[in-house]
């Protein structure tokens, strides 16, 4: 086990820069998810602390010891790749074994890791085949037992269920996470699939354009995002934004009106200064939309498309030229265009400035 | 027949009809002339004039003696040669690498009667400067052409010059097909450079080497431009003569067209069972 801390890290491709800064402490055995959309520089990221990318700036410490020149395999971690990456000429038992014996490592040891990590992840009774006669799960089970026999003290997932179809990776996720508890030791596992990240994590790192843009549990960040980007990106289906104005303006708050529909009004107590007449963003999440009358306004809005799901039903519906999700349990809405109102509590509503930033 | 499948073998025709004639009589006919005496007139019918002779000839022996030598030599040289080439040029390290693609692939291209001339003046024992290298470093200079062994090194220095390349590049095309993330987690596995490239590229590089190996052996058992443009037909007296000159010396000098005809077969029956034999060898143990 062992702490990672990660002090102004930089990334550059030549004269591109993919991460700008980083610093983040991760601390022994947590479970730590980066999340954020393609290209946001979280693989880099995960890549950097193992080793297979240089660091341009700043300084990378597992462990307490910096790594920014310690080559990847001393640097007690082990890696899952997206692709799987087995030996596909070898068997499973070999492709667990292979690094151990390469390193010369005493036979029975490295027999005794192999059939640990075979019990842990049940692939006993595949030990002798190819990764080319596995199933997509059974091979990312065998990645992750390559990493398990190294005794790492961090282990790096890089999308490890990107591959897998939607059934297996709920299921996989569930033993990922029942293996983080078994074995205790610090993990960072990267995805792009919020609803992963909100599982597994103990602590998710947002990150946008190379820019850390939150960190916190799963919880923080669905109840207290940072900004527009986290607010928009933690939560399924996502947080709708409507266009709003800022109304009237006292001490210590403000009154905001929606712009499709100015008669919708919300009151907020905000110690940052705004204007009035000034442009905002009300963000509310399709769960959070109440029974008609039970909210601080009410919002009526067209109905267009209703999907059932059973036990709840997404309502897609239209203000103005605005698009709103809407959650309603036991909703028998057809979706043809009829009026539907709901309530719309302040205190679930959050309030963002015209550069995504949030107001409080 | 279908009207369409009709239509569609009147617009083959031309071409069956060009290669029945020129390809698929040409060789039903030469397995028929085999089994003639063609130095009689009229040919007739006889098994010992050149199958028998085959199994007697001196010449035919020495032909086939100096093919398999160069095929032993030549081809596991050659191969581990452009395996080395292939390694290299995939290294990310390496800047340029389409120049040096092109480089490695240029000598197939290059027309065989220059660079035979080329191979000739550079080793040529007076003037050549693989002599004048040679002696300055002390050594006495090599009779290249008149000295059989030496001549066959030349030979054999020749083809592996001239294909070396252009397996690399085919060989480079396998290894381009290996994934990153598996050399990137036998790194992370502490497993070493050389490590790697014994117990990860090799194997998975084994069907590329052996397709390499097979087209080889069907290269060299038909071997007749260099010991015919650089080692004068197979001089000094023989010492290069390869079963391909045997074939032609029999088949347009000698005119005897049923000899050159059974040598003939036998080079295709022996590339055959050559590349059977390497495939079996190579096959993948279930």
């Amino acid at each position: 086990m062992a702490k990672i801390k990660l002090e102004n890290v930089v990334k550059s491709f030549g004269a591109y820069q993919v991460v700008h800064g980083a610093n983040l402490e991760i601390d022994d055995g947590e479970f730590t998810v980066f999340v954020g959309p393609s290209g946001c520089g979280k693989s880099t990221l995960l890549r950097m602390i193992a080793g297979l990318e240089d660091i341009s700036a700043g300084t990378i410490s597992i462990g307490g010891k910096v790594v920014n020149d310690t080559e990847p395999s001393d640097r007690g971690i082990a890696m899952v790749f997206q692709s799987y990456a087995l030996y596909p000429h070898m068997t499973v038992r070999r492709n667990l074994s292979f690094g151990l014996e390469m390193n010369g490592n005493p036979k029975d040891d490295t027999a005794r890791r192999v059939a640990l990590a075979a019990n842990i992840l049940q692939i006993n009774e595949l030990m002798d085949r190819r990764p080319a006669q596995l199933s997509g799960g059974q091979r990312q089970r065998v990645a992750i037992g390559r990493a398990i026999v190294r005794e790492p003290q961090v282990f790096l997932f890089d999308e490890p269920l990107s591959n897998l179809d939607a059934e297996l990776r709920v299921q996989m996720r569930v033993e990922i996470s029942k293996l983080h508890k078994q074995l205790r030791t610090t993990m960072i596992y990267v995805t792009h699939d919020q609803t992963e990240a909100m599982t597994l994590a103990d602590r998710i790192v947002v990150l946008r354009a190379g820019h850390i843009e939150q960190v916190g549990t799963p919880l923080d960040l669905y109840d207290d995002p940072a900004n527009q980007f986290v607010a928009g990106f933690v939560g399924s289906p996502k947080m709708n934004f409507l266009k709003a104005e800022v109304v009237e303006k006292g001490p210590g708050g403000a009154v905001v009106a929606l712009s499709s529909d100015r008669n919708v009004r919300f009151a907020f107590s905000l110690s940052t200064e705004v204007n009035a007449g000034a442009p905002v963003t009300l963000g509310i999440r399709p769960e959070h939309f109440t029974q008609p009358g039970e909210g601080d306004a009410d919002l009526t809005v067209a109905v267009e498309v209703a999907e059932h799901l059973g036990n709840t039903s997404y309502v897609h519906a239209r203000l103005s030229d605005e698009t709103v999700v809407i959650e309603q349990p036991e909703s028998r809405h057809r979706g043809d265009g009829q009026h539907l109102t709901v309530g719309v509590p302040a205190r679930r509503v959050f309030l963002f400035d015209q550069t995504g930033n949030r107001l409080r | 027949m279908l009207s369409r499948n009709r239509a569609a073998y009147a617009f083959l025709a031309p071409y069956l009809l060009i290669f029945v004639t020129f390809w698929l009589w040409p060789i039903i006919n030469s397995l028929l002339i085999s089994f003639q005496n063609t130095r009689v007139n009229p040919w007739r019918f006889s098994l010992s004039a050149n199958w028998g002779r085959l199994f007697v000839d001196p010449a035919f022996y020495n032909a086939l003696y100096n093919t398999l030598i160069i095929l032993v030599i030549q081809v596991p040289v050659m191969i581990a040669l452009a395996t080395v080439m292939a390694v290299l040029l995939n290294s990310p390290l390496l800047k340029a690498r389409p120049l040096y693609r092109f480089a490695f692939f240029a000598p197939v291209v290059v027309g065989e009667v220059a660079y035979a001339a080329v191979f000739r003046l550079m080793f040529s024992a007076d003037f050549g400067i693989i002599n004048k290298l040679i002696t300055s470093v002390g050594f006495s200079p090599v009779s290249w052409f008149d000295n059989a062994n030496a001549a066959m090194a030349l030979v054999i220095i020749a083809i592996t010059w001239r294909w070396a390349g252009y397996n690399a590049i085919i060989l480079l095309a396998g290894l381009q097909s290996i994934p990153d993330d598996v050399y990137e987690a036998a790194t992370l596995d502490k497993v070493s450079k050389f490590q790697q490239f014994v117990h990860i590229t090799l194997p998975l590089l084994k069907p590329i080497i052996s397709f390499c190996v097979v087209l080889s052996v069907i290269g060299t058992m038909q071997l007749f431009t260099e010991p015919f443009l650089i080692t004068n037909r197979g001089g000094p007296g023989g010492g290069t003569e390869t079963l391909g000159l045997l074939l032609y010396r029999q088949g347009f000098t000698s005119l005897n067209f049923g000899y050159a005809s059974a040598i003939a077969y036998t080079i295709a029956g022996l590339a055959v069972a050559i590349s059977l034999l390497n495939l079996v060898l190579g096959k993948e143990k279930k």
